[in-house]
């Protein structure tokens, strides 16, 4: 029989050996040493921007999740949210083209649209859950419904299709490249800079740990708790609306199967990152690794054949468990 | 006394057929909700049907509901029975069995069934059968793909969602891939019959695979994402995508004579617009309706590619 009170010792010694921070990027690095030992062709230029460009969806939405998360938040609403913001961007737009033309000016309206309408829904749902004292579960699962519904109506079912010659001039942000790296990838880091900033070098981004780790304290500290709370949403919102950005020129259209799951794999992102779900802690540098990791994981499944197809999800399963395990957090504070 | 038994019986007669003329029977139909590009032209093509039967046949009435999963699918039928008081029932279920139960208690309740494109798991419930032809679907397709790459070449599969369907039209297609030992079937992987798994999936292909004759993409929805992806890799070897189902984009191309997109393969959702017409004939005509329809996928070329092409239909 051992004494009980060795038990907290070895408890504290243990986080000595855990990988922490680090179990991610080991896992993305045990990923891609053996998906080019699969198949070589995984390592080429071209594949990883194809990874990378892809990821830049999930990736900047799940920037915008770090924030969420760790103020204690949650959204469930973001691949409707997604969904509804490029409809409207291309009605937007279709709408707009007679008058301005089919051209980057247009395009620039329909920019600035859709991130207005992005930071107008996340500040619904700041206010719903502050003002409103609503769960955010509940306030972002009622949005996860209406935001996919209303680009459902205003689709018929089918899909809304943006003007073609438009199209055209558009697709260039997506398809397109400066200093020979895809432009998603760019406004990706982009976005992952700025929210790692905001995160570890403001007022703001310390405010939102201390709201995540204790709201209580963090109003007896005489923190802003519901503006901080409030600007975590619209943070989120307009993240949305960058990726809706990059999302509507990929095949200039959008249907109700846009985005579908998106908020899954955000939060999944989120959380393989290192991010802990009841908030608190967490860093944007972890959720690009996640992101990039689970579009990884499928990317791999494409390139090889040598699981049976029916089991893709299962190993998505696996390797997202696993990777969980290597990173696993502070047990109790 | 014999006038007036007369009488009587011409009244008699003329009140029936009054009372006839003005019960009008009520058509349910109940399909799922428009979540993606097919169910969204059933979801039109059932809405035409109606316009046009009740036109047609001012004693009929038809009442169209949307489910958005089975279980809501089940509640709207029983509704239909206890509140609109149909006499029949044109139903696309969302799922077979969840479902077979709910249109057996409906049935028992003495309304006509006409079940659509997916089966009960019990065919004996229904009174009409309107089924698109799945395998056909597969079969034709790979007819063409083989007949077009003259019996060689490289291809490669996008599936849909793993669903009894999906089978149906990849076993069928295989099985005419067995025909042809020339064509060697690459991979197959499942793009869930959307546009954004398509493109990342043909994505994966296109970066494995060096060579590609031909793309079985099997929707048109996948074949979206399939043709951009080839754009974007700004490949060459690609001779062909074949899609399927009758997206109205995609039969515009065909009747253009796109190189890339040169035929289609039908999977209409007009389907069930036959199915509430079918019901329609079991009220106003004595003509035999019950039975089995199967409803053909032919193939779209560009002769025949305007026949098919419905531009207000939103798919």
């Amino acid at each position: 029989m051992q004494p009980e009170s060795t038990v907290p010792t070895t408890r504290s010694r243990r986080p000595r050996f855990r990988l922490g921070g680090l179990g991610p990027l080991i896992g993305l690095a045990a990923l891609v040493a053996l998906a080019t030992i699969l198949n070589p062709s995984f390592l080429t230029i071209g594949n990883i921007f194809n990874v990378l460009t892809r990821t830049s969806f999930i990736g900047i939405i799940a920037v915008g999740g770090t924030f969420v998360i760790i103020a204690g938040g949650i959204d469930l609403s973001v691949g409707s949210m997604a969904a509804l913001l490029a409809g409207s961007m291309i009605l937007f737009m279709n709408a707009l083209a007679p008058t301005f033309g089919s051209g980057w000016l247009t395009i620039f309206f329909g920019v600035v649209f859709v991130v207005a309408l992005g930071g107008v829904f996340g500040l619904g749902h700041g206010l719903a859950i502050t003002k409103g004292r609503i769960e955010p579960f509940i306030v972002t699962l009622g949005t996860l419904g209406i935001f996919r519904s209303v680009l459902t109506y205003l689709s018929e079912g089918g899909a809304i299709t943006l003007k073609l010659d438009l199209s055209d001039v558009y697709s260039h942000i997506y398809y397109g490249s400066l200093l020979r790296i895809p432009i998603p990838i760019w406004i990706f880091l982009a976005m992952a800079g700025l929210g790692g900033l905001l995160l570890n070098r403001t007022a703001f981004g310390r405010h939102v740990q201390a709201i995540g780790s204790n709201e209580q304290v963090a109003r007896f500290a005489a923190l802003r708790v519901d503006r901080e709370k409030i600007l975590t949403y619209v943070i989120q919102g307009v993240c949305v609306a960058v990726a809706t950005i990059l999302y509507v020129p990929r095949l200039g259209s959008a249907s109700p199967s846009t985005g579908l799951l998106w908020e899954l794999e955000a939060i999944a992102a989120v959380i393989i990152g290192g991010t802990a779900l009841k908030g608190g802690f967490g860093s944007v540098s972890g959720t690009v690794v996640g992101a990039i990791l689970l579009s990884t994981i499928g990317n791999v499944l494409n390139l090889t054949s040598i699981i049976s197809v029916y089991l893709n999800a299962a190993v998505q399963g696996v390797v997202i468990i696993l990777v969980a395990f290597l990173q696993r957090g502070r047990r109790t504070q | 006394m014999k006038r007036i038994f007369q009488v009587i019986l011409v009244l008699a007669l003329a009140v029936t057929t009054l009372a006839f003329a003005q019960d009008k029977s009520v058509i349910g139909v109940s399909i799922p909700a428009a979540d993606h590009g097919w169910t969204a032209g059933v979801v039109y093509w059932a809405n035409q049907a109606k316009a046009q039967v009740e036109k047609a046949y001012p004693s009929l009435t038809v009442i169209v509901k949307t489910a958005k999963d089975p279980a809501e699918q089940a509640n709207q039928i029983q509704d239909l029975v206890t509140v609109n008081k149909i006499n029949a029932l044109v139903i696309l279920p969302y799922e077979s069995a969840p479902l077979t139960k709910p249109v057996a208690d409906v049935k028992k309740q003495g309304v006509f069934v006409v079940v659509v494109d997916r089966g009960l798991t019990d065919p004996g419930i229904q009174d009409v059968y309107v089924a698109g032809d799945n395998p056909g679907m597969g079969r034709v397709s790979g007819e063409y793909v083989a007949q077009k790459l003259n019996g060689q070449g490289k291809i490669v599969v996008l599936r849909g969602i793993p669903t009894v369907i999906d089978n149906q039209r990849y076993d069928a297609f295989m099985e005419v891939m067995k025909q042809h030992p020339g064509i060697e079937v690459l991979d197959a992987q499942y793009a869930n019959w959307n546009r954004d798994d398509g493109f990342k999936v043909m994505q994966d292909f296109l970066t494995r695979f060096p060579q590609i004759d031909a793309v079985w993409a099997q929707d048109d929805d996948i074949a979206v994402g399939v043709l951009r992806a080839i754009q974007q890799a700004n490949r060459t070897d690609i001779q062909f995508v074949l899609g399927g189902a009758g997206m109205k984009e995609f039969i515009k191309k065909v009747m253009d004579g796109d190189p890339l997109v040169p035929a289609d393969v039908l999977y209409p959702p007009n389907m069930v617009a036959t199915a509430i017409n079918v019901a329609a004939m079991h009220y106003v005509s004595g003509s035999a309706v019950l039975g089995t329809y199967i409803v053909a996928a032919p193939l779209v070329t560009k002769d025949n590619a305007s026949q098919y092409y419905f531009p207000n239909s939103p798919f």
